[in-house]
């Protein structure tokens, strides 16, 4: 599944990010591929909250979309 | 192509010096380049403070809006870095701060305790570069209070570099990290990057050049003479996993966190609550910047220092040199004087409005709460072809559009950009309209303030609707950290509005000056006259309001207010109010913010955007006037 279909609450480990820009910027923020991470926030047809440790990253619901994930 | 405005040589010339260790033995100290870098929002400005004290140089880094501080500590040259998460080139910060970091002879590193997972990424890097450095492991306080627990001559251990604990908000620790500054040293590179550098490189020794380009930095492979490598990403995960693994072994976290500042962040970020959070923020905005500011200081400082005082006392210096009604008086102390309306503008109205605007901004910014606003909006800026990030330059347009323009530089691509500078120019009214607006709409009713704010609004979603569909490409998604909400530091707040607003007066100022020269050339030439009198069959006969009307729309190209001002001495009927004021603020924006448009998006665009403007205000204009009258 992708990332826009968590819900909040989910624990989700992060699978594949097309977008090269977005799959750097996710390594340094520790959200790259790979990483497990807990969706805190979803706003209705918006952003979602990931959290990993207590760091909290906001995605647009487009880089969403395009962002693969399974549950853990 | 290094370095601020005017420091080349004494500053910025020094040779590259990394790779040798700690320099303190050196019989006779030179003068070392102190590089202070780390992630946004780990107050690394209070250990620049805390070393240079108050002789501090701001200057603007050429071709960016991203301003460097630097200032001495004893013999050493102490240079600030834009805060970045990692050293690349993936916007104008990080390209900033990596050529500043290029040139270091020695790093302190700023370290958020509380965000190793995220933080340390950018530590390893700058280790793996072979950078001599030091660490400061601030906000110590913070993390204790979570209940995290760092084991530190682990940490120090594993990284190879000192590593000292700070509180810089309350002054611990700062007179160990500045003892420790002198043993700084090369940290442990990372084994298999050593190897592989061996073998793409054949080099012995990581340089930060040699790092950069492995990870495919090409322009600083070019300047350096290397062949960029394509390993990014392989050396990003491998880096990502042994910061991992040492967070594993030095960090303990005693309890997990809940706490009134995580559950306030989320309350600011659901829209239920975080829409009248927002309204809450507004209102308080609109009090402190629409009424102390716009109306209390701006009365004084326009009215009684610069119209009472200073503009009289010019005039008679130029009279007394110069014949009353001559050209070049005209053009200095004229109605569009150089020496008169320009100074007053600039200092008088819009120096007051544009420190009050960035102050706001500062303190959303350093509270963490200007992130969470921009995740709240990124929803509704996403159907106008933006991300949340383009909140901020809506909300400076609502104080000068001009200043705004200048900000969209922080947009993520060229598509959005081009967006939010046709939105800025069209739909948004800067505070010098809105005063005179909000009283026009006073003497009208509710229902009119309703109106008025509908069509506005309108126009906004629909263009920018319309812009996301016609411009081709695609605009950048959001993507943004959230810092813990804090409350926002004084020194920060102070020296973030005072570097913008230097920023401000350097790029804005010159373009009101020539803007009023163009415009005493045309009174003078008397075409000023003439574009009124071409404007009066539109005015009259599409929009049905008065003659006079069409002076209110010349100048408001003058000053925005003044056309409004225009419209408050006439006599109109409520329905031609609404006309009047709604082509006014679609309408062209004023001369410095149109020049700031040609000056940030080229002629081609910035023309098409000028007559965009003008179209679509009359357009609306008469469509309404024919509806309502």
């Amino acid at each position: 599944m992708t990332l826009d279909m968590v819900r909040r609450g989910d624990r989700v480990r992060i699978l594949k990010i097309d977008d090269p820009q977005v799959r750097f910027q996710a390594i340094r923020f520790g959200i790259g591929e790979g990483a497990d991470v807990h969706c805190a926030e979803k706003l209705p047809a918006g952003p979602i909250v990931l959290r990993r440790g207590r760091q909290e990253i906001a995605i647009g619901r487009g880089i969403a979309r395009s962002i693969r994930v399974e549950a853990i | 192509m290094h370095g601020p405005h005017g420091h080349g040589a004494v500053a910025f010339g020094h040779q590259h010096r990394h790779g040798h260790g700690p320099r303190a033995e050196d019989a006779q100290p030179a003068a070392r380049r102190i590089v202070l870098v780390g992630n946004p929002n780990t107050g690394k400005s209070i250990f620049f403070n805390a070393l240079t004290g108050i002789y501090v140089d701001v200057s603007n880094f050429p071709g960016t809006t991203v301003d460097v501080a630097q200032g001495r500590w004893g013999e050493d040259l102490v240079v600030d870095t834009p805060g970045i998460y990692g050293v690349a080139s993936f916007n104008d910060e990080e390209r900033v701060a990596r050529d500043i970091i290029l040139q270091a002879d020695l790093v302190v590193n700023i370290v958020d305790a509380v965000h190793l997972e995220r933080d340390l990424f950018l530590t390893q890097q700058l280790i793996d570069m072979g950078l001599s450095m030091v660490v400061a492991l601030n906000m110590m306080d913070e993390a204790e209070a979570q209940g995290l627990k760092i084991d530190i001559p682990l940490l120090e251990e594993s990284l190879g570099v000192p590593v000292i604990p700070t509180a810089a908000v309350v002054g611990r620790g700062m007179q160990e990290l500045k003892a420790a500054i002198p043993h700084a040293r090369q940290g442990k590179i990372d084994p298999i990057l050593l190897t592989k550098l061996k073998e793409w490189y054949g080099a012995s020794r990581p340089t930060p050049e040699l790092l950069l380009a492995a990870e495919g930095d090409a322009e600083v492979a070019s300047r350096a003479g290397l062949e960029p490598a394509n390993a990014r990403e392989e050396l990003y995960l491998q880096r990502r996993q042994r910061v991992n693994d040492l967070i594993a072994r030095v960090v303990v976290d005693t309890r997990e966190e809940g706490g009134f500042a995580v559950r306030m962040g989320r309350w600011m970020i659901q829209p239920l609550t975080g829409i009248p959070i927002l309204g809450g923020v507004l209102a308080v905005l609109y009090y402190l910047i629409g009424f102390l500011v716009a109306q209390q200081v701006v009365g004084f400082t326009e009215k009684t220092v610069m119209q009472g005082a200073y503009e009289p006392l010019i005039r008679g210096l130029v009279d007394r040199i110069l014949a009353p009604d001559s050209p070049l008086s005209t053009v200095l102390v004229g109605e569009f004087g150089l020496l008169t309306m320009t100074v007053t503008y600039l200092f008088g109205l819009l120096l007051p409005l544009v420190i009050g605007f960035y102050l706001a901004l500062a303190v959303m910014e350093d509270s963490g709460y200007l992130p969470r606003l921009a995740t709240l909006v990124d929803r509704a800026l996403t159907g106008l072809g933006l991300n949340g990030r383009a909140i901020v330059p809506m909300i400076l347009g609502l104080g000068c559009v001009t200043m705004a323009t200048m900000t969209t530089r922080i947009l993520g691509s060229q598509r959005e950009r081009r967006i939010a500078v046709a939105l800025l120019g069209l739909a948004i009214p800067c505070s010098a309209q809105l005063a005179v607006i909000t009283a026009m709409l006073a003497t009208l009713g509710p229902g009119f303030v309703l109106l008025y704010s509908a069509i506005i609004v309108g126009i906004l979603v629909m263009v920018g609707t319309l812009l996301n569909r016609v411009i081709p490409g695609k605009s950048t998604g959001l993507l943004i950290d959230l810092p813990p909400l804090r409350v926002p530091r004084a020194g920060n707040v102070v020296r973030k509005t005072m570097s913008k607003v230097h920023m401000f007066l350097a790029d804005a100022g010159p373009l009101f000056a020539v803007g009023s020269v163009l415009l005493s050339v045309l009174q003078i030439s008397g075409w000023l006259q003439g574009i009124q009198g071409l404007l009066a069959p539109l005015t009259v006969g599409w929009l049905q309001l008065p003659k006079e009307a069409s002076t209110a729309f010349v100048m408001g190209f003058v000053r925005r207010d003044y056309g409004a001002a225009g419209l408050l001495s006439m006599h109109l009927t409520s329905m031609q109010t609404m006309v009047a004021l709604v082509t006014v603020t679609l309408f062209v924006p004023c001369i410095a913010s149109v020049m700031m448009l040609f000056k940030e998006r080229g002629w081609q665009e910035a023309a098409v955007v000028w007559v965009g403007c003008l179209v679509v205000a009359f357009g609306v204009g008469g469509v309404i006037s024919h509806l309502l009258i």
